[in-house]
């Protein structure tokens, strides 16, 4: 039987490669661009000076721009930073305006640069995140709280002070609220706090652990880990706390369930024959069914892209973590960089991700079509920064 | 044994499918969350009542006025191997000298707290030192421990043990912990 070989740096990303056995021939697909793959849209950036050409370059590369001359671009952004921004941007080879010509007046510079880089994305069809929120864990020795910066790490502030543990804050889409475990109570209870107003109640304290919230995108419901019943097992409440249901019954182990877009589906990691894997379930609880993450081992952490094209995970090697996407189907999933505990941004194409830097964690933005990768502003006093919930 | 047979009965099936290990009984449902319950089980040491459900778990409430002793069982310390909440059987010995405590003082109840090495993502961890904690006290309760007297919570891996890097440090930090719980009086 004669083995064909195939061309080991083509990759095929969703289509299948046709292994005749008896035939010289092989039919290869041409190469589609995937996560991971995609090559960056190229701009120039002239007239930007000092902060503002910080800004822009860090929000443009972010969302997969990459920077090149004006004769090699193929969008130019111009202008100019005394004072206030000005800023335009066109198309290098139509000649087309994309932005004409503006003025910005008011508020930070920061603030002016990321407008633009907004309504530049917007211009292209990508939803803007330049002012969007992130939550995070910050720790300051022993103790930890629930921060929540700018996208960029910028302004941040603490959403808690209790000087004992908090983990996994979970930012409720479409408000300014959010879901933490804090052991403040002394014991790891789930709490839900308003941030407009600062004021936080209880939402689970039941006995065990509570842990790993997870409000759903249309904010009815909230998914959690909960071991009440003896096991660690996922359940699902109204996002009042009531009308508690639980959704799996099993002593292996489930943990961080995060939502599909429509608000139906629940996937989470857990185990399959002993082996760790991602699996889904309805909200309205039956049968989980796997997703497979075919090449890449040990999935958690998954998050679900809000337009339900992707599943972003930690897959773990021996060799340490990475991010990674798949298809909520399951099927091959792709390996992108190094890093733990991915959260989305609104665009569907940018992660915040945590990963190890020295014995602490750093945050990061990863872009996930064309892998660019950028740290944002690290919060200084602070240890380590992990667990990001993007605000969407 | 009760918890062997617990085990037992819904390990099998929840390995969904797997050709050669499951026994597909006629007209029963596979999968985990159709499973029925199986008929209780009477134990002379134990007179609790055995389901193929976890054990429920103590109220905090209850507990929330007693006073912690971390160190009168700090050596009672019990150890795990990784990504792992078997309790071992070198560990056992420990979880006994918890339980007679215990049992000689009834009115005093205990909070396991389990913890992870580094080696993980923080919520899988979060999850993992729970089910440590978890099975400490499914060792207690099956030596006659009261599970009303049994408090469990995660610490994941946020305090460990020994901050090194190395698997030195990593086996002294999966461990679950026992801390004494006496109310006042």
């Amino acid at each position: 039987m004669r083995r064909t070989a195939i061309l080991g740096f083509l990759i095929v990303f969703g289509n299948a490669i046709v292994l005749q056995a008896q035939q010289p021939e092989i039919v290869i697909p041409h190469v589609v661009e995937g996560p991971g793959r995609t090559k960056p849209i190229w701009v120039s950036l002239s007239g930007f000076t000092g902060e503002a050409s910080q800004v822009l370059q860090f929000d443009l590369y972010v969302q997969g721009f990459n920077f090149t001359n004006t004769e090699s671009a193929q969008y130019l952004l111009s202008g100019s930073n005394n004072g206030d921004l000005q800023a335009q941007a066109s198309d290098r080879i139509s000649k087309a305006a994309v932005i004409s010509p503006k003025a910005y007046r008011g508020g930070t510079l920061r603030r002016q640069a990321h407008l633009f880089v907004d309504e530049f994305a917007q211009k292209l069809g990508h939803q803007p995140i330049c002012q969007t929120k992130i939550a995070f864990k910050g720790e300051n020795g022993k103790a930890s709280e629930v921060y929540i910066s700018d996208f960029d790490g910028q302004n941040a502030q603490a959403v808690t002070r209790d000087g004992t543990i908090v983990a996994a804050p979970a930012m409720v889409p479409g408000q300014l609220a959010l879901y933490y475990t804090s052991y403040k109570l002394d014991h790891p209870d789930i709490f839900f706090q308003n941030l407009s107003t600062g004021a936080r109640k209880i939402f689970a304290r039941y006995g065990g652990s509570n842990i790993s919230p997870a409000p759903s995108p249309n904010g009815e419901q909230v998914a959690m880990i909960l071991s009440k019943d003896g096991w660690t097992d996922l359940y699902v409440a109204n996002s009042d706390g009531s009308n508690l249901r639980r959704l799996t019954k099993s002593p292996q182990d489930e943990s961080s369930p995060c939502w599909s877009p429509d608000s139906r589906w629940i996937c989470y990691a857990a185990k399959v024959s002993e082996r760790r894997a991602l699996r889904k379930i309805s909200a309205s609880g039956g049968e989980s069914q796997v997703i497979a993450t075919s090449g890449l081992p040990s999935p958690t952490e998954p998050d679900w892209s809000p337009d339900g094209k992707l599943i972003a995970f930690t897959s773990q090697t021996r060799s340490g973590f990475s991010i990674c996407v798949v298809s909520p189907n399951g099927g091959d999933a792709t390996q992108l960089v190094e890093g733990e505990d991915p959260s989305w941004s609104p665009n569907s194409r940018t992660l915040a991700f945590a990963r190890r830097q020295g014995g602490h964690y750093v945050l990061s933005l990863l872009d996930v079509p064309t892998k660019q990768v950028k740290d944002v502003s690290r919060l200084s006093g602070i240890g380590s920064q992990s667990q990001p919930s993007w605000a969407r | 044994m009760v918890l062997g047979l617990g085990l037992a009965v819904v390990a099998a099936p929840g390995c969904h499918k797997r050709p050669g290990y499951v026994t597909n009984i006629p007209g029963a449902k596979t999968g985990v969350s159709d499973m029925p319950p199986n008929p209780p089980i009477e134990d002379e040491k134990n007179k609790m009542k055995s389901t193929t459900e976890g054990i429920t778990s103590a109220d905090p409430a209850q507990w929330e006025k007693a006073t912690r002793n971390a160190e009168i069982f700090k050596s009672d310390t019990a150890y795990f191997d990784f990504d792992s909440s078997v309790v071992k059987s070198s560990e056992k010995s420990k979880v006994a000298v918890v339980a007679d405590y215990l049992k000689a003082h009834p009115a005093d109840g205990v909070s396991v707290e389990g913890h992870c090495d580094e080696r993980g993502t923080e919520e899988y961890n979060r999850s993992l030192g729970e089910r440590r904690a978890l099975a400490l006290r499914e060792e207690l309760v099956s030596t006659g421990v009261s599970p009303s007297h049994v408090l469990t919570q995660t610490l994941g891996k946020d305090r460990p043990a020994d901050s090194g890097h190395d698997e030195s440090a990593w086996s002294k930090n999966r461990r679950g912990e026992f801390i004494l719980l006496t109310l006042p009086k």
